[in-house]
Formats: C-alpha cells, sequence, structure tokens
C-alpha cells in the first residue's frame, strides 16, 4: 500500500497508518480510507465531498440526494471528456485531477481507476 | 398543308382559302367544311379580307421579284453533314449528300422461280401431286378389300349383318375423311429454313415447401469509442499479457503453479472482502493535498514566489518569512527531538519525537510530513521509547534509522505499511541500555552515539571508548573514516573508525555539554560546534597546536545570550549557517558579510515560551524547518539577503560550485590566521 513511485509525479504517496502496534491485515486500509476522507471533509471551507463509481452512480456521499446526483452525473461526464482529451493528446499520459473554480466555491475532481472523488471546497472562506 | 405563299407581281392581299384547281377543295380554316363544286360562285366571289398582322410592305418591296428553281434534291436532305477523317485527324464536310426521298416500301414475297428456293418449292409440289394420286389408288383398294370382307362376315356373323356393313361403310367414310385431310398436310408448305418446332415436356416434380425455425441468436447493443489511447491500453495490455505468457513459461514446475493458482484464489477472495472505499485511497490522498493548498494557498505561493522586496533596504540584514505550521495532536506534549530532510524526496521531511526531561519519559513517535500536506504527516510510527535521534538513509531514502531513549536503533522501511520497525536492535544484538543520541545511516552500517560514551557500529560491534559521554558526532562528508564526537563535558573528539581505541585529536570546545558539531559541506576543514554555554565556535581541524596555546583555539566564536540547541549549515554556500536557541530565536550568519554578527535575528517560536530544539535547512529549497520542544514544528522561508551569492565582476563569469565556497571561505579563515599568527 505504501507505494513509493519513482515518477515525475511528486513524492511518494501517503498512507498514514494507524498508530500503535495493533493493526489488522484488511481492515487497515479501509480505516485509513475513511480516516481521510473524514479529514478531507471536516477540513476548512469544504462544502461536501463524494464519491462516485465508474458509471456515475454516487456511493458515498455528505450531501442530500438531489445534489448529489446532479454533481456526480455532470462532472463524471466531464471528468470522462477531458480525460479522454489528455489521451487522446499522448496516450502515455493521464489524466490527474480536474479543478474547476467558480466565483462562489471551487469543486476538485480526483479520479481514479475505478471511481471519481469530488470534494467542493469554498476556499475564501 | 398549305405550300408556301407564293409572291406574285401583283399586289394581292393573301386570301384565307385558296384554291388550287377546280377538282379539288381545300377545307376553310375557318369554317371547317368542305366547300363543293357547285359553290364555285363562291370560291371566285374573291372577298379579300386583310388579317390583322400581315406585313406592310412598300410597292418596291412587292414588286421585287423572287426566282424559284424547281430541282430535283430532296428538301429534307442535310446539306452539311460532316465526317471525322482519321486519316487528317479533322472534321471534313462531306460533298456528295444522298438526295434519295424515299416515299413508301413494302417486302414482298416473291420469289423468282430460278432460284434455289423456287425450285425446291416446284419440287415439293410435284411430290404433293404424286401423292395424291397415290392416295386416290389406296382408296380404292381399301374399298375393294373391304368389299371382299363382308361376304365373309356375313357368313361367320349373321347375327351382326347389319352392323357389319354399316361399320364397313363407316370405316369407308372415316378412311376418305382420313384420306382427305391428309392431303393437305402434305401440301403445307415448309419455311425457308426447314424450321419445325418441337417441344417436350419432363415431367415436373411437385414442389414442397420445408421450413425450419430456430431460435434468434442472443443479441446484445454494443458501442465503443476508438480513441487513440483506447487502441494504446489494447496494445500494452496485450504487451503485459506476451509478457506474462513468457514467465510462466519459465517457471514450468507443477508446484510453481500450484502456487500461481492459490496466489490467484487469495487475490480474489480478498478482493470480494474488502470495500470498494479502497481504491480511493490514491484519489483521497491526492483531493486532501489539493484542498490544503486552497487553504494554505497564499503560504504555497509566498513559499514559491515571494521574495521580500524590502531587503535592499535593509542593508545586509535579512528576514526569515513564516511559511507553514506542522503539528500533531498525537505528538502535542512531545519536543521535537530530531528534524531529517529526505535526500530524494525534497519536500519530505521526518521529525522525531521524544522528550529531553529526563525525569519524564514517556512515548516517541516518528512523523513524516510533505509540505504539499501541511495538515497531516504522510507517516506515522509510535514507539514506546521517545525518539531521541533520527537519520535517513542516502541511497536507500525509505530507510529511515531511529535512536531511542531506551536504547533501541530501529529502522523503519517505508515501503511497507506495518507500523512496526523492520529491523530492531535487541539485548542480543549489542543494544545500548543508554540512551541513544546521534546515529547516522553510512551506506547500510548504522553509527551510534550513545550517552555512556562509546560509539559503536551495529553489524560490527566496534566499541570505542571514551572518557565522557557522547552526545553529538558527525561524519566528513570525503574522508570516511573520520568523524567526530561531542561530549557533555564539552569536548570534541575527533576520531578514526579505523582506530578505535585512540583518539586522533582532542578539542576543548565548550564549557558545557556539547549540543551539536557538524562539517562544512563544501570545506573539508572546518567544522562547527554549538553548545549550551551559549556559543558557537567554528574550528579550522588542521591548525597544528600552536606553541603558544597548548589547545586549539576556534576561528569564530559566536555568543548567543541563550543556549543554543541546534546550528546547521547552508547547503547553498559555505558561509551561511543558521543557529536556534532556547529563547525562541533563530539566527542566521553569513561569514562572508559579517563576520561578527548574525544577520538574522528573528524570534520563530510557535509560542513565546517554546524552546527551539533543531533546526534544518532544506537541500534545494530556501526554507528552513525549526523544530520547538512542544512537538511544533515551523518552515520558513530566508529572505535574499540570507541567500546572496558573491557579485561577479563585470566581464567575468559566474563561478558556481563547490571551488568557489571553498576559496571564499579560505579567504576569511586566512584573514583569521594571520590576525592570530599576528597576536
Amino acid at each position: 500500500m505504501n507505494k513509493w513511485t519513482n515518477t515525475g509525479q511528486g513524492p511518494g504517496l501517503l498512507i498514514s497508518s494507524v498508530p500503535g502496534p495493533t493493526a489488522t491485515g484488511l481492515g487497515e486500509p479501509q480505516a485509513e480510507v475513511e480516516e481521510t476522507l473524514k479529514r478531507i471533509q471536516s477540513h476548512k471551507g469544504v462544502i461536501g465531498t463524494m464519491v462516485v463509481n465508474a458509471e456515475g452512480i454516487p456511493i458515498r456521499t455528505t450531501l442530500d440526494n438531489s445534489t448529489t446526483v446532479q454533481y456526480a452525473g455532470l462532472l463524471h461526464q466531464l471528468t470522462m471528456k477531458a480525460r479522454s482529451t489528455v489521451r487522446d493528446i499522448d496516450p502515455q499520459n493521464d489524466l490527474t485531477f480536474l479543478r474547476i473554480r467558480s466565483k462562489k466555491h471551487e469543486i476538485m475532481v480526483a479520479p481514479d481507476k475505478e471511481y471519481l472523488l469530488i470534494v467542493i471546497q469554498n476556499p475564501c472562506e | 398543308m398549305f405550300p408556301a405563299s407564293t409572291k406574285t407581281p401583283h399586289k394581292q392581299p393573301r386570301k384565307q382559302s385558296i384554291s388550287i384547281g377546280r377538282g379539288t377543295r381545300k377545307k376553310d380554316e375557318d369554317s371547317g367544311t368542305e366547300v363543293g363544286e357547285g359553290t364555285d360562285e363562291w370560291a371566285q366571289s374573291k372577298a379579300t379580307v386583310r388579317p390583322p398582322d400581315q406585313l406592310e410592305l412598300t410597292d418596291a418591296e412587292l414588286k421585287e421579284e423572287f426566282t424559284r428553281i424547281l430541282t430535283a434534291n430532296n428538301p429534307h436532305a442535310p446539306q452539311n453533314i460532316v465526317r471525322y477523317s482519321f486519316k487528317e485527324g479533322t472534321y471534313k464536310l462531306i460533298g456528295f449528300v444522298n438526295q434519295l426521298a424515299v416515299h413508301y416500301t413494302q417486302v414482298g414475297n416473291l420469289i423468282p422461280k430460278d432460284s434455289d428456293e423456287g425450285r425446291r418449292q416446284h419440287y415439293r409440289d410435284e411430290l404433293v401431286a404424286d401423292s395424291q394420286e397415290s392416295a386416290k389408288v389406296v382408296i380404292s383398294e381399301t374399298e375393294n378389300l373391304e368389299e371382299d370382307e363382308e361376304p365373309k362376315e356375313l357368313e361367320t356373323e349373321p347375327g351382326s349383318q347389319t352392323d357389319v356393313p354399316a361399320a364397313g361403310e363407316a370405316e369407308k367414310v372415316t378412311e376418305e375423311e382420313l384420306m382427305t385431310p391428309k392431303q393437305p398436310k402434305e401440301q403445307k408448305l415448309t419455311n425457308q429454313f426447314n424450321f419445325s418446332e418441337r417441344a417436350s415436356q419432363t415431367f415436373n416434380n411437385p414442389l414442397r415447401d420445408r421450413e425450419c425455425q430456430m431460435e434468434p441468436p442472443p443479441r446484445t447493443n454494443f458501442s465503443a469509442t476508438a480513441n487513440q489511447w483506447e487502441i494504446y491500453d489494447a496494445y500494452v495490455e496485450e504487451l503485459e499479457k506476451q509478457e506474462k505468457t513468457k514467465e510462466k513459461e519459465k517457471a514450468k514446475t507443477p508446484v510453481a503453479k500450484k502456487t500461481g493458482k492459490m496466489a490467484m484464489r487469495k487475490l480474489t477472495s480478498l478482493e470480494s472482502q474488502t470495500d470498494d472505499i479502497t481504491k480511493v485511497s490514491q484519489a483521497a490522498k491526492i483531493v486532501e493535498r489539493m484542498v490544503n493548498q486552497n487553504t494554505y494557498d497564499d503560504v504555497a505561493q509566498d513559499f514559491k514566489y515571494y521574495e521580500d522586496a524590502a531587503d535592499e533596504y535593509r542593508d545586509q540584514e535579512g528576514t526569515l518569512l513564516p511559511l507553514w505550521k506542522f503539528q500533531n495532536d498525537q505528538a502535542k506534549h512531545l519536543s521535537v527531538t530530531a528534524l531529517c530532510w529526505n535526500p530524494k524526496y525534497r519536500d519530505l521531511f521526518a521529525v522525531g519525537y521524544g522528550s529531553y526531561d529526563f525525569m519524564k519519559q514517556s512515548r516517541g513517535m516518528l512523523l513524516l510530513y510533505s509540505m504539499k500536506n501541511p495538515s497531516f504527516p504522510e507517516y506515522m510510527f509510535s514507539s514506546d521509547s521517545g525518539i531521541m535521534c533520527l537519520d535517513i538513509h542516502v541511497d536507500h531514502p525509505y530507510l529511515v534509522a531511529v535512536g531511542h531513549y531506551d536504547g533501541n536503533v530501529a529502522i523503519y522501511n517505508l515501503k511497507k505499511p506495518h507500523s512496526q520497525p523492520s529491523f530492531r536492535s535487541s539485548a542480543k544484538s549489542g543494544k545500548h541500555t543508554d540512551p541513544v543520541w546521534q546515529s547516522e545511516l553510512v551506506h547500510i552500517d548504522v553509527i551510534k552515539l550513545k550517552v555512556e560514551g562509546s560509539t559503536t557500529e551495529v553489524p560490527e560491534g566496534l566499541q570505542l571508548h571514551t572518557v565522557g559521554c557522547g552526545t553529538a558526532f558527525d561524519f566528513h562528508k570525503e574522508i570516511d573514516y573520520l568523524f567526530l564526537v561531542g561530549t557533555e563535558e564539552g569536548k570534541i573528539y575527533k576520531c578514526s573508525k579505523s582506530y578505535s581505541s585512540q583518539f586522533l585529536d582532542t578539542y576543548d570546545a565548550h564549557n558545557m555539554a556539547v549540543d551539536a558539531v557538524s562539517w562544512n559541506p563544501y570545506h573539508t576543514k572546518v567544522f562547527m560546534s554549538c553548545s549550551s554555554d551559549w556559543t558557537v565556535k567554528i574550528w579550522d581541524h588542521t591548525i597544528k597546536l600552536s606553541t603558544l596555546h597548548h589547545c586549539r583555539t576556534p576561528m569564530f566564536i559566536y555568543d548567543l545570550n541563550s543556549a543554543v540547541g541546534d546550528v546547521a549549515w547552508a547547503p547553498y554556500s559555505s558561509t551561511v549557517f543558521a543557529a536556534v536557541t532556547t529563547d525562541g530565536k533563530a539566527h542566521v550568519f553569513d561569514l562572508a558579510i559579517n563576520k561578527y554578527e548574525a544577520i538574522c535575528n528573528q524570534p520563530v517560536a510557535a509560542k513565546k515560551k517554546n524552546k527551539i530544539t533543531h533546526v534544518q535547512f532544506n537541500p534545494i529549497h530556501p526554507i528552513i524547518i525549526v523544530g520547538d520542544d512542544r512537538g511544533h514544528i515551523i518552515c520558513l522561508k530566508l529572505s535574499p539577503n540570507l541567500r546572496k551569492m558573491p557579485k561577479e565582476k563585470k566581464g567575468q563569469e559566474v563561478q558556481k560550485g563547490p571551488a568557489v565556497e571553498i576559496a571564499k571561505l579560505d579567504k576569511l579563515l586566512n584573514l583569521v590566521r594571520e590576525v592570530k599568527t599576528k597576536t
């Protein structure tokens, strides 16, 4: 899980291990991710977070249903388009993240192989 | 059809009806009725009516004579036929055009007697005539025969006498009838080609429909896009598959196959068990960094781009701009005991937490922070005993060596997900009984310095006995075996790995414990030491004992009004170094600019009561990190004045590189040496 990648993407990826010697084999990565998402949600200015799967169906969200569905559908399409654009130009390249800054807030989309993580933050707050 | 109007010399208006001859009368245009012979008077009474659209002509024009010639030319024949001449390659007008006008044609059926066909027909006619005669003869013969038969039949069957003659007569009649149609048959004319149609009909087999119906094959709709990257992905997959098959072929033992299958099974079961959410971990990290970047946007911008413009007016002094603050709840009450930048990933640094309070000893922590995410550490390890020192391997930047208060040395492997160290010294393998003060990872050896006053190498167990207790040490950058040890009494010993029993040299450095020693990164002869006796001293280890003074004297001494916690050379200049004191101040010196005073003197602690314990320069960025005894780490940016490079003279190239730095420091040292020799 601790990947120390040598690509130009930057330093090694982080996983904060649960402090203390007790750590189960399977539960650990799940707990880490949950913790990370919780931290993001409680960060200053963050309005909402959601996890969307490859088909555009939201799996996990902190916003209400209608908003979630709307965001999920629209951003999923946009991300697919953006990724297609990037890869068309150079197939060895891939989309790392997408940021949309608007007047009111900023929408950040981090695509993964199968999932999409969307965070809406108001940075000026 | 009216013939063309012939203009006679006399002026005559055109008449509606023109009479050609007495015998014939043309139909009147208007009336449409035929004018008969008896109405000569009508026709002759010429009532001249001028049509409204008649041409008005002058007398001269009317008198004009028009000649008409009667020729045998066909008026409908074309006069301008052109034919393409291949010889000359042009179209040529044909002089002679066929003037023949055919009015009526009919194909006839007379053939001359002397021709072939005529003779054939004549011959056939003769044959027909002969056959007719012979037919008559036959009839007469048959009649005779029948007459003969009748009396015979009469004799045999008297009962049917009446029938027989009737039958006989009927026969005669039918025979005659038969005869007469024969004649026209034989006389039938055949065609020129002797063609007779023959037809025959075969028996048509009866047709039968045979049908069978199956279930339609299952269908699905398939749609996909074929972008360049999809094609690329497919190729990459194919390549991977091929490589896998190659590897499988290489390891062709059945055992290997079994283990492979087992591994596969394990993998699949794992995948089904884990929640889908774990796959978001990568994205979650990125997003966390993005969120932090947004929150600390101004800080990030400052870090990257801000250069204090006021430095121009500040003479030669500089400032430290506070950037990020790193703190963690779990490490709240621990003090920072060690700081180290990662040699490979320049935004990652390791912080060791422990306690300098020897009465109260509690747990320790090792946190690794990235500047990209100031709110939460990248890696977090906790241990039972406080950490006193740490170092990151140069070649293997995922190995972190940590020395604990209880004398253990542990090596953490960041590549592995355990929260436990991968290597730990224990009582069996030469564990220390006292706190490990300093450790350095040199190649693969861990060299520790512990309080008891002996430095040891873990694998070999080389022991070096000292009189006092060691508190700090540093290895020379170039000379592999040479290192310095600072003690609690204030002495600094120069030692060599090869000599285990003797010191190469001794320096009476300080009055109190030496907190840190550090070789200059450029100049091989210079090192620096700091201590709780409020001083920082810079030494040259090659100076021989002078006859007047029985001990070495430092090149430079600086008094900082407070116990100095740590001192560090700058990686970009041989004359710049920073020192931090327990009163929360950071001092930056540049010997090239000011030999006696700090060019920057700034309180940097988060809270006033905090004592700063460690300082480290970032190898490439112009920032320093400062750790205090409350567990806070502050990142500060050096203002331009603190990073001054020597000004190049006009026309000369800017020289960069270690040689320049060494020369710079040498100049300063020479000045000092001259002064000393003079005194």
